[in-house]
């Protein structure tokens, strides 16, 4: 136990949550925290996120903001042409002001929640997540005092998407923002949600803790976007936990943009069988930014898919880290699973630590892995060139093709029309150059 | 409109094109023949540029200016055009995108305004129309997916957008089925203009009866080594390379 274990557990220090299962939830994190030390370059797992600005900033982030005020934010709480039930938190509190009007019966605030959903609150929550394994996980069940839960019920097919933005504004001392976010699915459900995280451009001194769990039924289909589109000064931790019923379906798409820290866990357990797992990201650090992708798929069973593809790019001085997964256990047969990371360096001071790890124990899988680190492709600048376009916008444009590539199969146009001027200004810093993309 | 004198051309530190002369005036089609091996793929890539391929001697002039010294964009700029016997697929990157890039810097090369969206799309869906090619692959990654015919027909159409002053087809014929040629072939034809010349590179002389040169011209080790009218490709046709070669060989010695 350290100050700075005890700095962040006072964040909750007022808070009381109506919810018996939030508080169980909190006195199990907080303890299961405290027992756990920090991670350091020490740590396998954080060999190369440093967590120094974390954990040396002396004013330490050990409180909830102060001010969650709406003004002016209207433009960030927006994806424009997304057709969403919209929840909007201010620097962690619930704006009513920025969000949708209406209520809707499959989303609610835990603090809202009527007795049903209590009770799939209390069944579900926590349970995705092996808090013993992921320090920040144990954190935020400590902390959590209002998350959001989506519900879909047995065959419910979600036509509206749910979007859920988590937007930060500096404040006068640095602070953390607890962001909880559980996700129910009961057989054959479907649903479509977007998390999404920004700040206002101004520097900031937020550390967002944000867990997303998701309980995927038989049957069901999550399709999920997470958006972090946050201002360089913000840490961000945490991550998104996801357990997978009898052929369920996880399709999922994040992207980063990087920041003082960023690091996302991404576990997926395929518990029962026949489950499929998509997971398709982008990271995109520029600065001195970092950002840090750690995947980990549980092929518990047999007959399950895993595709999983990332792409960075980084610029600058910048560096990130991917790390990617999948564990096969002995009766995890007829697996197939499929890791591709591809990297490209814009720059000689920018970094990317890479690592497929295949760890498998079934003799009948089929499993592929490749991570490249490479530069811009000659063939295909020397073929724009040929055509009158300038070296220069040649590798903008094959730059952000090296990323669209991936957005050209999002299913929803709005998060592509969003993601897609945010690529340009990455690569194209210079208008000339961003006339043709985008 | 180009004239070549004497170019030496260094692939890998080895002789490739060992001091080819080549005079074209506007208007004219040349065709270019040869055995694998002669340095007719060589001879496009460094008239447009590409790394990798080291001038040794000689000169290339598209209208006074000499070419050898600029970079690949520049040469296009002026009015270079090369249609790849192998056109690059860049997923990622629409074709529009693509498309609209390069006519905008070839246009500003000239001193004229870029094309605004909607007027470029109607130009570009009215290629299409002419290489019969669904107006899909606007929006499709550039060249990705495409079949051979579907990528030549492209390359094509990027000619029709250029409106280049000298054109060269690298083996466009090559891979081709009947009917993709006849619709390449109609393509360069509709093009054929007075202040417009054309390098046709190929290895057969079946694309030849579509377009149908003024000048064939036979290139063996690095040399044009016989130059005639058009029915020297039927004679090529009929008789292989290996007399020429022999030929060239003798007089060498």
């Amino acid at each position: 136990m350290t100050d700075f274990h005890n700095g962040l557990l006072a964040v909750n220090d007022e808070a009381n949550s109506p919810l018996s299962a939030v508080t169980a939830l909190n006195s199990s994190g907080a303890d299961s925290f405290l027992a756990q030390e920090i991670p350091t370059r020490k740590t396998e797992a954080w060999k190369y996120t440093s967590l120094f600005n974390l954990t040396s900033n002396e004013e330490g982030y050990g409180r909830l903001a102060e001010t969650h005020g709406a003004a002016g934010l209207d433009g960030l709480a927006t994806i424009p042409a997304l057709d969403a039930q919209r929840l909007v938190f201010v620097n962690g509190q619930y704006s009513k002001e920025l969000s949708s009007n209406t209520e809707h019966k499959n989303v609610v605030r835990f603090s809202q929640a009527d007795d049903a959903q209590k009770s799939i609150i209390a069944d579900n929550l926590g349970s995705a997540i092996e808090q013993e394994k992921h320090v920040f996980g144990a954190l935020n069940n400590a902390i959590t005092t209002d998350g959001v839960l989506v519900h879909v019920g047995k065959n419910e097919q979600l036509k509206t998407n749910i979007q859920i933005t988590h937007i930060t504004t500096p404040q006068a001392k640095a602070f953390t923002v607890p962001a909880r976010l559980l996700i129910v699915l009961e057989t054959g459900a479907q649903a479509t949600v977007v998390e999404h995280f920004a700040s206002t451009d101004d520097e900031q001194n937020c550390f967002v803790n944000a867990i997303t769990e998701a309980k995927v039924g038989a049957n069901a289909r999550l399709n999920h976007y997470r958006l972090q589109l946050i201002q360089e000064g913000s840490i961000q931790i945490g991550g998104v936990h996801i357990d997978l019923d009898r052929d369920a379906n996880y399709d999922s798409f994040q992207l980063g943009l990087g920041a003082k820290i960023v690091r996302n866990d991404i576990n997926v357990n395929h518990n029962v069988g026949g489950s499929h797992c998509e997971l398709v990201g982008v990271y995109l650090p520029q600065n001195k930014q970092l950002i840090d992708f750690h995947s980990n798929i549980e092929h518990k069973v047999a007959n399950c898919t895993t595709s999983e593809v990332f792409r960075g790019i980084m610029a600058d001085k910048s560096k990130a880290v991917f790390n990617g997964r999948i564990h096969i256990h002995p009766d995890a047969q007829k697996t197939l699973a499929e890791l591709s990371n591809k990297n490209l360096l814009l720059s000689n001071d920018a970094t990317i630590n890479t690592k497929p790890e295949l760890e498998i124990y079934a003799d009948d899988v089929r499993c592929a892995h490749g991570a490249t680190i490479a530069q811009l492709d000659e063939q295909a600048r020397f073929y724009l060139q040929s055509r009158g376009i300038s070296a220069a916008e040649a590798d903008v444009m094959l730059s952000f093709g090296f990323i669209n590539e991936l957005l050209e199969n999002l299913e929803l146009d709005a998060i592509r029309n969003l993601i897609r001027p945010i690529l340009a200004q990455r690569f194209g810093r210079d208008e000339e150059l961003m006339k043709h993309i985008g | 409109m180009l004239t070549i004198k004497d170019l030496k051309a260094n692939v890998e530190d080895k002789n490739i094109l060992k001091g080819l002369n080549l005079d074209i005036k506007p208007g004219e089609i040349h065709a270019i023949m040869g055995p694998n091996g002669a340095g007719k793929s060589t001879l496009g890539n460094v008239l447009s540029g590409r790394e990798g391929y080291e001038v040794t001697g000689g000169t290339a002039e598209l209208e006074g200016t000499d070419l050898l010294d600029l970079d690949p964009e520049e040469r296009a700029r002026l009015g270079l055009f090369l249609a790849f016997q192998y056109p690059v697929e860049i997923p990622g990157v629409s074709n529009l995108e693509f498309l609209k890039a390069s006519v905008d810097s070839v246009r500003a090369a000239q001193g004229k305004d870029p094309l605004d969206s909607v007027s470029f799309l109607k130009l570009a869906r009215a290629k299409c129309k002419l290489v019969n090619l669904d107006q899909s692959f606007l929006k499709r990654g550039v060249n990705e997916g495409f079949s051979g015919g579907e990528k030549k027909r492209n390359e094509i159409m990027q000619m029709m957008l250029l409106e280049p002053k000298i054109c060269i087809l690298d083996e466009t014929d090559s891979g081709l089925d009947i009917d993709a040629l006849q619709v390449v072939a109609e393509g360069v034809n509709s093009l054929r203009d007075p202040n417009r010349s054309f390098i046709i590179v190929t290895h057969y002389q079946r694309l030849l009866d579509y377009i149908v040169p003024d000048y064939v011209h036979v290139l063996a080790d690095g040399k044009i080594v016989k130059s005639g009218g058009k029915e020297l490709a039927l004679e090529l046709e009929e008789k292989g390379y290996g007399w020429l070669e022999d030929a060239a060989e003798n007089g060498a010695a």
